[in-house]
């Protein structure tokens, strides 16, 4: 729409899918929680969401102001593929599926198949985003975001983890340090070994500092108006290690 | 502002025709580009200059408006996507002779100095008092913290909305 008021796209169509009663909302169906493409900020920040599915509703909090997050939606910030999305380190930490249809038919993709580049997503001309289907994990989420100030902030970086109990698994997601969102792999798979899993906890200090500077040496982010590479590397260091304790704690 | 200019190549535009619910009124609007935000809409199609335009972007909250009962920020929102939804400007919000309560606290505190963005403001209060009619310091400022103003530097904002919310709790005790 910004890109609309500036006059540098104008529409030869447009096709309003507010008002597709499948398209909004979220619903749980069986371990899964499906969430519209439609379904606002706003709506995430609901608690009965957030008890479901935490990181989203944390991170859709920090999205703008009240008037965006009115407004704002999931698909949308699927459909954009910024760096910056704030929806898209939880949504690659919780391993996401995304239904695409067209009249070709259905698709479920990845969020990593999805979001090819800054601003680039694998998205036909002729398909729209129906819906974002994540499990309702057994464990906490933690998301935290690292900006200029509280509100109407792009993301420096992101940081969004996710204690997969069951599987006993320590997933971790970095925004706006890299073209797409990125999953710390070498960094998960260290700490899960770390984690004591009957009562979760890390009885090592240093294991948690270590654990920062994997995550941190798996960023690989750009100097640009917002900061510079070295800050953000160091912020998602600390950030993950503080998501990390937040979750144990 | 923007949206007046002569698209390239020119004449090739979609014209729209709809019907708005703004205030509680139907209002129609003909011969509207498709593009064109709900913003744009109020003031140059039905001139209704109450909703400002200063960032059509987002960024400021000047142009906020109430879409069923929610603030958006109206230079965001296709107008033709409002077709069936209840629209509430400032106008709206004032009563026919005078103010609102939340408009004269915003008077009594001396919250307005330019007054740009004491619209999108009055529209973020209203909201916030109905949700939270005991709304903490903390929660008016979150609930306008997508409304700039360059002026006051928001300490009175913040007591005006918090004076009229008091006010309304006073009066709702008393009867």
């Amino acid at each position: 729409m910004v890109e609309v008021n500036y006059s540098q796209r104008r529409p030869s169509t447009v096709i309003s899918i507010d008002r597709i009663p499948e398209l909004k909302g979220w619903r749980q169906n069986g371990d899964r929680i499906e969430m519209g493409a439609c379904m606002t900020y706003s709506e995430m920040e609901d608690p009965l969401f957030a008890a479901y599915v935490p990181s989203l509703a944390q991170a859709a909090r920090t999205v703008g102001s009240p008037q965006i997050r009115n407004a704002g939606t999931l698909g949308g910030n699927l459909a954009t593929a910024s760096p910056a999305g704030d929806t898209l380190p939880p949504l690659a930490a919780l391993n996401a599926q995304i239904t695409l249809r067209s009249l070709r038919g259905e698709r479920i993709t990845t969020l990593s198949n999805l979001i090819t580049g800054v601003k680039s997503a694998n998205l036909g001309r002729d398909e729209v985003i129906v819906k974002v289907s994540v499990e309702a994990v057994d464990g906490p989420q933690e998301f935290l975001k690292a900006g200029t100030r509280n509100a109407m902030v792009i993301s420096v970086a992101t940081v969004a983890l996710v204690l997969d109990a069951a599987r006993r698994q320590v997933r971790i997601a970095l925004g706006s340090v890299s073209p797409v969102p990125l999953r710390a792999s070498a960094a998960e798979g260290w700490i899960a070994d770390q984690v004591n899993w009957e009562s979760p906890s890390v009885p090592d200090k240093e294991a948690v500092e270590h654990f920062g500077e994997l995550v941190a040496s798996a960023a690989t982010p750009i100097t640009d108006h917002r900061s510079t590479s070295g800050y953000r590397s160091h912020a998602v260091g600390v950030m993950a290690k503080r998501a990390l304790a937040r979750a144990l704690s | 502002m923007r949206n007046c200019e002569t698209p390239a190549g020119g004449g090739d535009e979609l014209l729209a025709q709809y019907t708005l619910n703004v205030n509680g009124k139907a209002c129609g609007v003909t011969k509207g580009r498709v593009e064109e935000s709900l913003l744009y809409v109020l003031r140059e199609r039905l001139g209704m200059t109450g909703t400002k335009n200063a960032c059509d972007q987002g960024e400021c909250g000047s142009c906020t408006v109430l879409l069923d009962g929610m603030a958006v920020c109206s230079c965001l929102v296709l107008a033709a996507s409002a077709v069936g939804r209840e629209i509430v400007t400032v106008e709206g919000l004032t009563p026919p002779d005078g103010l609102n309560d939340i408009q004269q606290a915003f008077v009594d505190h001396g919250a307005v100095q330019c007054g740009f963005c004491t619209p999108g403001l009055i529209v973020a209060a209203e909201v916030l008092l109905r949700d939270r009619p005991d709304a903490s310091t903390l929660e008016i400022k979150e609930a306008i913290s997508g409304n700039l103003c360059r002026c006051t530097g928001y300490g009175r904002v913040i007591s005006a909305i918090a004076g009229a919310a008091e006010a309304r709790r006073e009066a709702q005790g008393g009867c």
